[in-house]
């Protein structure tokens, strides 16, 4: 029960509340690039999503099964040239990035061809955007959330098992299409507006794009919520004590936000605090 | 080959008439995300410079060797290894600031522009035509961040690099160091951008 009451905060905090867009920032080239009309936004986000989940897959075996200290298959066979012992101190996590770089380019190779031969209209509608998938900043980013999660971890009995990693990936991608689909919607409709012709194009979607992030900051603070309606073991004193530690920005390493937007979250509070109302 | 700009014209161009984040709208991710202060944007920029120009001059000593299917690949495997160096040279040296980027290092493997000026010009110029291009970008990158960056934190938190620069009575934009901010400050400076590049071409 535990385990599914986690996989469905890690869901909804992928989805919604830690939008991949409008929260870390990745995969705004597309967002910008490919939310003209609704069909074909839906379509790139159902192809981030897919490459997503695989690439997630791929590089959760590989991080867990070669490349932390102490994985099978590094140590049985680093045994072969030294101790068992210091096989399994082998680290390999320094070739991460490039390992998962090569995961993604095959991900979507694959893909390319699988598309290609059984949607070949949906295939040309894309073009080139399916090889572009590729320098998606979000389908790396799910990736190195999930190394974070797995080597970056100091008790290994947290690190993030598949069914957490697959969670993000895919749920992640689901956040993604949201965000993406609204966005072409309202591209759709200000395409027939009278907008001044500096900020016609990449500068008006940049600034519609800052509306719809102040719409998802509301969702901040659902995740700890639906943690303490949802747990019912927990006395009601440490729950409190933990969520509010939880609120302070820090659920994960990763979903850490850097320093200076926790700062700016400290203003927040600070202004709500000692302004006059 | 006398269509081609200059080392020097190539150097100029990336600054403004080229640049990566206006015109070209190329790596908005780090720009969006890195430019709560100064200093993170001013770090980014160099880290980003590193790697554009180790990688265009590998590539530009290897473009002879480059098989056209694969290319792509070996573009990215071997930005993919600088930006390592650069991620494990900033974790020992600036521990802190490390941290304050956390995953946005790692995504230079993915940020556009130096896949596509590795695609258009080192991978067909020789060396010195390819990193005079990557100093070029690298400078109009780095004015971008800055620009960004010293909006959102000048009005966000009233410092600049850490010193003040307005009175304290100055009541912080929250927004600007929170992601709404981020985007609608680059969406108004990229108007502005635009509006003084097509004041000219009238």
């Amino acid at each position: 029960m535990n385990y599914f009451i986690d996989i469905m905060l890690i869901a909804i905090g992928a989805a919604l509340i830690n939008n991949f867009i409008f929260y870390y920032f990745v995969g705004i080239c597309p967002f910008i690039g490919v939310s003209r009309n609704v069909d074909m936004a839906f379509g790139m986000g159902c192809a981030v999503t897919f490459v997503m989940s695989i690439a997630a897959f791929v590089s959760w075996t590989i991080t867990s099964l070669v490349l932390i200290p102490g994985a099978p298959i590094s140590s049985y066979i680093g045994a072969f040239f030294m101790t068992a012992e210091n096989a399994q101190k082998i680290d390999l996590t320094i070739l991460s990035y490039i390992i998962y770089i090569f995961v993604i380019a095959s991900s979507v190779q694959f893909v390319e061809m699988y598309v290609r031969k059984f949607f070949p209209s949906l295939y040309k509608s894309f073009g080139v955007f399916l090889p572009l998938i590729t320098t998606n900043c979000a389908i790396l980013f799910a990736c190195l959330t999930i190394m974070s999660h797995v080597s970056g971890v100091e008790n290994p009995a947290d690190a993030w098992d598949l069914g957490r990693a697959l969670s993000l990936a895919f749920f992640g991608g689901v956040g993604f299409t949201i965000a993406i689909v609204v966005m072409a919607g309202i591209r759709e409709e200000l395409d027939l507006c009278d907008i001044p012709k500096p900020f016609k194009g990449a500068a008006i979607t940049l600034v519609v794009g800052g509306i719809l992030a102040f719409a998802f900051m509301g969702f901040t603070g659902v995740n700890s919520g639906l943690r303490k309606a949802l747990t019912f073991d927990e006395p009601a004193a440490q729950v409190e004590q933990d969520e509010s530690a939880k609120d302070r920005g820090s659920q994960g390493r990763i979903n850490e936000m850097p320093a200076e937007l926790v700062a700016g979250e400290k203003v927040l509070k600070l202004n709500a605090r000692t302004s006059v109302r | 080959m006398a269509d081609q700009p200059t080392p020097l014209e190539r150097f100029i161009q990336g600054i403004l008439p080229e640049n990566p984040v206006y015109r070209q709208l190329l790596g908005l991710c780090p720009t969006l995300a890195v430019t709560n202060s100064m200093k993170a944007a001013v770090t980014m920029a160099a880290a980003v410079a590193f790697v554009l120009l180790c990688a265009n001059m590998v590539t530009s000593l290897i473009r002879n060797l480059l098989k056209p299917h694969l290319r792509i690949v070996v573009f990215t495997l071997t930005i993919a290894t600088f930006v390592t160096i650069a991620d494990r040279l900033l974790a020992a040296y600036m521990y802190q600031m490390s941290k304050t980027l956390g995953p946005y290092i790692p995504l230079i493997i993915v940020n556009c522009l130096i896949i596509c000026r590795c695609e258009v010009c080192a991978s067909k110029q020789p060396v010195f035509t390819a990193i005079s291009d990557a100093a070029g970008q690298s400078l109009g990158y780095g004015l971008a961040l800055a620009s960004v960056a010293g909006v959102r934190e000048i009005l966000g938190t009233g410092m600049f690099f850490g010193f003040r620069v307005l009175p304290a009575t100055w009541p912080d934009w929250a927004v600007m160091v929170l992601p709404p901010g981020a985007f609608i400050t680059l969406g108004l400076l990229l108007g502005a951008v635009n509006w003084y590049s097509g004041r000219g071409a009238k």
